[in-house]
């Protein structure tokens, strides 16, 4: 005969205001097997605890059930209490009547019957529960970091400090991301390459750092702790080790007139080039797509022109697998598409452009080496109006979320605006000034009372050209709601920032979850910010939601953190609530009839063929085998099987029908 | 499939040579409009300024007779007519006890499943396709189309064209081989109901379309809108006395600009209507041999 113990908790009145606990335990206390039955305000506090292991010495105990809240709650903690009590913790389940019962019925009989029924379904299940043991996997002590932006290098760098080794893919033929194009940063207008660079340069010297520029995650598979990434290296058409980085093959390249990324197009770059003086590494790819060798099959001037012969036109794309234990997700973000706004005439009027434009019209590194020229003819723009939100904090046609950083970034462009053009007009439509942070209000007040921006609180409707001025029509909402009318000369659009280009691709690629806005989502947005909901893989910067720089590299440190945490351990437990495959003794074998339906619907690939041989080697049978380090439990496997030989520890077929009796015999 | 024609006050009166032109036009392409029998105001403007109900009750009576006639499309040329039928076939499809209640008060059965178009969708669904061949006499002018408040708003419940650059239009002009300029006042407020009350509101809005179009060099307006037109046309001394200008430049319903392309006459369409003078002028039609 069982002997199993119910404790019924109140949890304080949120339990208690509907169902009557006393009653319930009193009732449990007559259940087929209970041998103790109690009911307490608090149970998960350190006196319930108590109670609980108290009970398993006191009265023998062979199975718990706890009658209090989520499984998702409290369940470790009560199983921790079993464990210490000396009862194997997997002998230990918990009775929702807090989600499933008391917060979503009134006060009625009815409620008090159905936490009775609750608790009965489980007191079945736990007589058939088995003692599971945690399974023991080893850890791989290498992150890999996806992302050079300043997230990815700071997450990086503390990682590999902490005595970690780090392997750093970027997509793009450097690393620095969207920081390294940035003229000065808010709210100190520090110059962004000057603190950014030296880090970059850090990554590429950290001995615990193996940086890959030019590089994708291709797959990812295994778990937390055991992952093996396939990474692609892109072909630069060089050969890294022999070039020097001397930039002959850029200058002499013939194809001078490619829109450069880095400027935003506000510039020009070659065929085969570095994208900015400062990038790390300092070695220029080839752009195939607008080399004339790759198109024409003519050219290879730099092959002619290089000294150390570096130049390789036949290199393929290259495959290399790598194991590591943790991930960090840096891929940032990108700005939103200005299709969305043809009422602001971006793509119609040179003289239109993004805040990330006037970044690099402001850097000294820039196209106009810092000099504010419009682009349509050099001119020094006398007046320019910059316009707030344009996509953000707007349902009917952009996105809904406030974009955070612009608030910032735009009081900073009309401070950069009017020191560099003292004459000059700045002025500003907004919704809102957002500008929450440490020294962030005092900032963008400065910009008003010092630098003389002109803030005007509303909307633009449109923006159109006439008589070569750009006309920008708007509504200025403090003053009568009365239209107004600015004739400017450049108009600066603080684009919404969104999820990164391919986001959704990666989340899938590594089985995180994301938002509807495609931003990945953390595993809980106040305790778990960093973490995502697949174990091992971390977040950083502007990938999880839009971020300023002090926060992603807060974020980024913040995450560095929990994988060095994770990697402080030798080996790693997992719940041992995994599948397994029915085995016998021969002649059966196995009940398992080798159709392999489970094998497809696996969402891990953790079901292999496993052949069952006689002495001589031949083979009997070929079954199905649940790889215990893949297998996450979710029963997919068990549903689909047509003999019914998989079982998920812990949820059995036998318990599982044991609990639908329970609910049935009443 | 039978296709319904819900013409509204405007095209009974001051407009009706917009209905005229809509007729001649689909008649060139072999297709009947039947007008909805015993149908009723749409509210306008006013119905749903003084009750809800009212304003969801008279359109959804037009609708339910179209239903009845067994109409799978209704065209409904004029745009303030076309936003009130739209938004409230939306409104009954969204909230099924306000339905009940509108079915209570109209008194028969409404399902919601009439097609409802604006005449450019008509175009876009019946005409445009056939349109290029049946031309004998291209529209070759620079003209500025110009689309008005509630042909393309609201866009979530419309989802026609963009709100603020649309294009459809345009590209309906292109085909009958006009220039489509690009201007700046597509949709800007013409003044609409201001019309009677403060002519001087409306000349002043309206005086700011025409300047821009006449600035940018278009010969024509085309308008898709009754109440467009008659701002547009209609109130041009009104217009021309506040912004103190001379425009003499005309304002075409797009099925008239349609039908001088097919070679319809110039009454058939209703040109004589217009208080301004629909004078373009002669352009040389350059045959094969002279291109070449």
């Amino acid at each position: 005969m069982a002997r199993i113990g119910v404790f019924v908790c109140h949890c304080g009145s949120n339990i208690s205001a509907t169902v009557d606990c006393e009653k319930v335990a009193e009732v449990a206390s007559q259940f087929p097997g209970v041998a103790y039955s109690i009911s307490y305000k608090y149970m998960c506090s350190d006196p319930g605890q108590t109670l609980v292991k108290e009970a398993i010495k006191e009265h023998k105990l062979d199975g718990v059930v706890v009658a209090a809240c989520s499984p998702r709650m409290h369940e470790p903690t009560f199983r921790r209490a079993t464990a210490e009590a000396g009862l194997n913790p997997y002998l230990c389940e918990m009775a929702n009547l807090r989600e499933h019962c008391s917060w979503v019925h009134d006060k009625t009989e009815a409620t008090t019957n159905k936490a009775i029924d609750i608790i009965r379904t489980l007191v079945e299940k736990v007589k058939r529960n088995t003692p599971l043991f945690p399974i023991r996997v080893p850890v791989t002590k290498t992150a890999l970091v996806i992302g050079g932006g300043v997230a990815g290098i700071q997450a990086a760098l503390d990682i590999a400090n902490a005595g970690n080794k780090v392997i750093m893919i970027e997509k793009d033929p450097s690393i620095g991301g969207h920081m390294s194009q940035l003229s000065e940063t808010f709210p100190t207008l520090d110059c962004s390459q000057c603190i950014l660079t030296p880090r970059m340069v850090e990554v590429a010297q950290n001995p615990n750092i193996t940086l890959y520029t030019y590089a994708e995650l291709e797959s990812l598979d295994g778990f937390i702790g055991n992952f093996k990434a396939k990474i692609r290296l892109k072909a630069k058409s060089l050969d890294e080790k022999l070039c020097t980085g001397c930039g002959l093959c850029c200058t002499k390249c013939p194809v001078k007139k490619i829109p450069s990324e880095f400027e935003e197009k506000l510039g020009f770059r070659t065929a085969i080039y570095v994208p900015f003086p400062q990038a790390v590494p300092n070695k220029p790819v080839i752009d195939k797509n607008n080399c004339t060798y790759y198109i024409k099959g003519k050219c290879r001037v730099c092959e002619k022109v290089c000294p150390t012969g570096a130049i390789r036109f036949d290199q393929q794309d290259e495959i290399i697998e790598v194991e590591v234990g943790a991930i960090v997700v840096a891929t940032g973000f990108q700005i939103l598409d200005t299709d969305f706004f043809p009422e602001y005439g971006y793509g119609k009027y040179k003289d239109v452009i993004t805040g990330m434009q006037f970044e690099r019209l402001a850097s000294a590194s820039g196209p106009t080496q810092g000099e504010i020229k419009r682009p349509s003819d050099g001119q020094v723009p006398k007046k320019i109006v910059f316009i707030k939100c344009a996509g953000s904090r707007d349902p009917a046609k952009g996105i809904e979320y406030c974009s955070k950083i612009c608030c910032m970034y735009t009081a900073k462009h009309t401070m950069l605006y009017k020191h560099k053009v003292h004459d000059g007009d700045a002025y500003v439509f907004y919704m809102d000034i957002r500008t929450a942070g440490k020294n962030y209000e005092e900032f963008s007040r400065r910009a008003i009372a010092e630098d003389g921006a002109h803030y005007i609180r509303g909307r633009v409707s449109k923006v159109y050209e006439k008589n070569g001025k750009l006309i920008v029509s708007g509504v200025d909402t403090l003053l009568n709601a009365m239209p107004v009318e600015i004739e400017a000369d450049m108009v600066v659009l603080a684009t919404a920032g969104v999820a990164g280009k391919g986001a959704e691709e990666l989340a899938q690629k590594l089985h995180i979850s994301y938002d509807q806005y495609k931003f990945f989502s953390e595993a809980h947005p106040k305790l778990k910010p960093v973490e995502t909901n697949t174990a091992g893989i971390f977040l950083a910067g502007a990938c999880h939601a839009p971020k300023d720089i002090p926060e992603s590299v807060a974020m980024a440190s913040g995450t560095a953190g929990k994988v060095a945490c994770l990697f402080s351990n030798d080996e790693l437990t997992r719940e041992p609530i995994i599948a397994e495959v029915h085995r016998t003794s021969p002649p059966l074998f196995s009940t398992c009839v080798g159709c392999f339906m489970c094998q497809p619907v696996c969402p891990y690939q953790a079901i292999e063929r496993e052949q069952i041989k006689d002495r001589s080697g031949n083979v009997i049978k070929e079954v199905a085998f649940v790889n215990p380090g893949l297998c996450q439990g979710c029963g997919t496997c068990v549903a689909l099987c047509r003999s019914k030989s998989i079982e998920i520890h812990g949820y059995t077929n036998n318990q599982m029908l044991a609990e639908v009796v329970a609910l049935l015999n009443v | 499939m039978k296709i319904g024609l819900y013409p509204g006050c405007s095209l009974k009166g001051g407009s009706r040579e917009y209905k005229e032109s809509v007729v001649a036009m689909a008649k060139a392409f072999d297709i009947h409009l039947e007008e909805i029998p015993d149908w009723n105001c749409c509210g306008a403007t006013a119905a749903h300024n003084l009750s809800h109900e009212l304003s969801l009750s008279l359109p959804a009576r037009n609708l339910a007779l179209a239903e009845q006639a067994g109409m799978e499309v209704l065209v409904v040329p004029c745009a303030a007519c076309y936003s009130r039928l739209t938004i409230v076939q939306h409104e009954l499809n969204e909230d099924a006890a306000l339905k009940k209640k509108v079915v209570d008060i109209i008194e028969m059965p409404y399902k919601g499943t009439v097609k409802i178009l604006n005449v450019i969708q008509f175009l876009q669904q019946f005409i445009l396709e056939q349109l290029p061949a049946k031309i004998v006499k291209p529209f070759d002018y620079k003209v500025a189309c110009y689309y008005g408040c509630l042909l393309v708003r609201p866009h979530g419940i419309l989802k026609f064209d963009r709100p603020e650059d649309p294009q459809t239009m345009d590209e309906a002009m292109k085909l009958l081989g006009a220039d489509a300029i690009d201007w700046a006042f597509k949709v800007e407020c013409c003044g609409a109901g201001m019309s009677v009350a403060r002519t001087d509101v409306v000349g002043k809005l309206s005086g700011n379309i025409i300047k821009d179009a006449v600035d940018r060099g278009a010969e024509a307006i085309i308008v898709a809108c009754p109440m467009c037109h008659s701002n547009l046309d209609m109130r041009r001394p009104d217009i021309n006395k506040v912004i103190g200008t001379n425009f003499e430049i005309p304002v075409i319903y797009i099925t008239q600009a349609i039908g001088l392309a097919l070679g319809i006459d110039e009454e058939v369409l209703g040109l004589h209507r217009h208080f301004v003078p629909v004078e373009l002028p002669e352009k040389e039609v350059k045959t094969q041999m002279e291109e070449k």
